[in-house]
């Protein structure tokens, strides 16, 4: 008898997360706006309120700013947050909490004081929802020492990041794609971590390096699949922690296969693809590379409402597949 | 004997000794700040600093209704609230001079000491950026079933900021252990609170919000102590929070680049004369408290701390360059 691995939604397996953590550890609670009997806008909290009550499962008031503050504030006195943000979007309201006061308390404080927050936003396009609920804004986030950044991209990463996170003494942001939230995948039952330091490899391949982020990740494995027949082997790495960021893992990686390719979906400029391209341009692997570093990011435009003109704002399987066989082709 | 007809509550409700103690403590704020202020003329700080002369007895009176246990946040002019938390001035000095013994370790200095033993969650230099995290704290006391109160000290700039308006609503409608303390010294920076601020008395928000506004003289220690008084029994008994306006006066500047361009000599003196250490000891020997000798040796005594402090600090070591990034994360 093979026993059939059991598979769960990436917001399901969010919320089996958060009840093993509530289950666990009476300092764990979660807030967010409709995140009670309502929910949460993605449905990721569910039904927890019926298990854990509205204490444990707080909806608050429209208040993002107030609310990651009382969540700073919590987690400074012995409790462990879980905030939700109802679109990532809205974390713009909240940024002085989350740049000055969590990220920073810790060493400006002398190191006597520890935020372990946890920070949930549903982020990135794909819904119809326009420039205002759309965005990926991960690398704003990424750019503040005292922050860790994560982007899983599986139900197995997204259940096991958010337990690491919640272990984590330091402030730890989530960030979940939209579009993902329904995509299913093996999840294992019970208490697990997936490190929040590390990337992880989803294809083994000799010709180019693609490292992507997020949703990112499945489009780049679906066009390395598509390019197989065209003989081209293609290196995924899912990139999954922003900050830290493992550049050693790139770095192996591009000595190998010589060509670089970063996809992601926050705006090409001064986004995480540079980051990681200017890494790796100063390391060691610099002298493996064959062809230029090349990114795909999303266009330099606020978020279009209509259909076509949001898939054309971010990086889809085509392009991917295109910059690939240029690279490969020394095309570039 | 003291002498008890007309006495405040707070004459009453404490001993000799603690109104002695109470007493050292707001000298030790004086002489704390002097000191600092003539270290900074002699070009030995490199670094900013806010003076809170004048505003002693409101930092004294309101923290002597709390215990070490409970919790407070404070603000860049917050060197009375450490000291009133039970913060010693040779720790305080050294992280004015950004030394390695000091409480932050000289990341911090004048305007974020914090000293999580004492309940002291930091002095915060966002204005208003406190607040929200004090309401945190007193969920977390909630949540965690103590009888810790929380205070939050901000001053009458803070209570233009949406984080004021967000944090007082939260910690309403979930009947939160927290006193907000607005010390209203007329000016947020050069801008007096007639032309930034739509109501004329700060307590009047206090409607907004479904608690108590509390207006007393902030120059005066028995009124505070008083008002903090009734106000920590409120939250202590679970009935939520109360707003106190503490009505005072800061002689100095805003900060060092300050002209008082914007007040005038004869304001400043008038207020001089309001002083609310000269009125503490005018009270404790008017009721028969505390005697002129017992004054004068507690004066002597302060003045011997302050001095063993400063050369504490002098001879505390600077960080090594080596730690620059400690305490950034727990663990990486």
């Amino acid at each position: 008898m093979v026993s059939e691995v059991r598979e769960l939604s990436y917001a399901q397996a969010i919320q089996e997360a958060m009840a093993i953590a509530l289950e666990q550890d009476e300092r764990v609670f979660l807030m967010g706006e409709d995140i009670g009997v309502y929910g949460g806008a993605f449905q990721v909290t569910g039904d927890l309120v019926h298990r854990f009550g509205p204490d444990r499962v707080r909806d608050m008031p429209i208040s993002e700013l107030g609310g990651a503050g009382v969540a700073v504030g919590a987690a400074m006195t012995g409790m462990r947050p879980i905030f939700e943000f109802q679109f990532s979007d809205f974390a713009t309201l909240a940024m002085e909490q989350i740049v000055n006061q969590a990220a920073k308390l810790r060493y400006m404080l002398g190191g006597n004081i520890s935020v372990p927050l946890v920070m949930r936003f549903p982020a990135g396009s794909g819904t119809g929802a326009a420039a205002q609920h759309s965005q990926s804004l991960e690398a704003w986030l990424a750019h503040v020492p005292g922050l860790k950044v994560v982007q899983p991209s599986t139900p197995h990463d997204a259940k096991g990041v958010l337990l690491a996170a919640l272990a984590d003494p330091d402030p730890v942001m989530i960030f979940e794609h939209k579009v993902l939230y329904k995509s299913k995948g093996p999840v294992p039952e019970g208490y697990y971590t997936v490190p929040i330091n590390k990337s992880e490899t989803r294809r083994i391949g000799r010709d180019v390096t693609i490292v992507a982020s997020g949703i990112m990740v499945h489009k780049s494995l679906e066009a390395a699949t598509q390019m197989e027949s065209e003989g081209i082997d293609a290196e995924v790495i899912d990139l999954r922690s922003l900050r830290p960021l493992d550049i050693p893992a790139i770095a192996a990686s591009v000595k190998k296969t010589h060509k670089l390719l970063i996809v992601y979906e926050g705006v090409k400029t001064l986004g995480i693809g540079a980051e990681v391209s200017a890494a790796i341009a100063e390391s060691d692997a610099f002298d493996f590379l064959d062809a230029p570093i090349m990114r795909l990011g999303g266009a330099e435009v606020p978020l279009p409402y209509n259909p076509e003109l949001e898939k054309a704002a971010v990086p889809q399987v085509p392009d991917i597949v295109t910059m690939v066989r240029r690279l490969v082709q020394g095309a570039v | 004997m003291p002498v008890t007809s007309n006495m405040p509550p707070a004459y009453q409700r404490f001993s000799p000794e603690q109104l002695k103690g109470f007493l050292k403590k707001m000298l030790l704020v004086r002489r704390f700040e002097e000191s600092a202020e003539a270290a900074y003329m002699r070009g030995l700080i490199h670094g900013t600093m806010h003076l809170s002369i004048g505003q002693e007895a409101s930092a004294i009176g309101i923290c002597s209704a709390l215990s070490d246990s409970d919790f407070i946040t404070s603000t860049h002019r917050g060197h009375g609230h450490c000291i009133g938390k039970g913060a010693e001035v040779k720790f305080m000095f050294a992280e004015f001079f950004g030394k390695e013994d000091g409480y932050c370790k000289g990341r911090g200095g004048s305007m974020h000491i914090a000293d999580p033993s004492k309940g002291n969650l930091g002095a915060n230099g966002i204005v208003g950026g406190g607040i929200p995290i004090a309401v945190g704290a007193a969920l977390s006391a909630k949540m965690r079933k103590t009888d810790q109160v929380v205070v939050s000290f901000f001053g009458d700039g803070a209570n233009n900021e949406g984080a004021f308006h967000e944090a007082l609503n939260m910690a309403s409608i979930w009947k939160l252990p927290v006193v907000f303390v607005c010390e209203n010294n007329l000016y947020g920076m050069s801008t007096s609170t007639e032309r930034s601020t739509a109501v004329k008395n700060i307590a009047d928000r206090a409607v907004a919000y479904s608690m108590p506004g509390v207006i007393v003289d902030g120059n005066k220690f028995a009124d505070v102590a008083d008002a903090a008084h009734e106000a920590t029994l409120r939250a202590r008994r679970g009935e939520g929070p109360t707003l106190i306006e503490s009505k005072t006066y800061r002689t100095r500047g805003h900060s060092r680049s300050d002209r008082n361009r914007y007040r005038t000599k004869e304001e400043i003196e008038s207020w001089m004369n309001h002083d609310p250490i000269d009125l503490f000891e005018a009270d404790l020997k008017q009721f028969k408290l505390l005697d002129q000798d017992e004054i004068t040796a507690l004066r002597a005594e302060v003045e011997n701390e302050i001095a063993e402090a400063l050369e504490f600090a002098n001879n505390s070591p600077s960080p090594s360059l080596a730690a620059l990034t400690r305490d950034v994360y727990t663990v990486i």
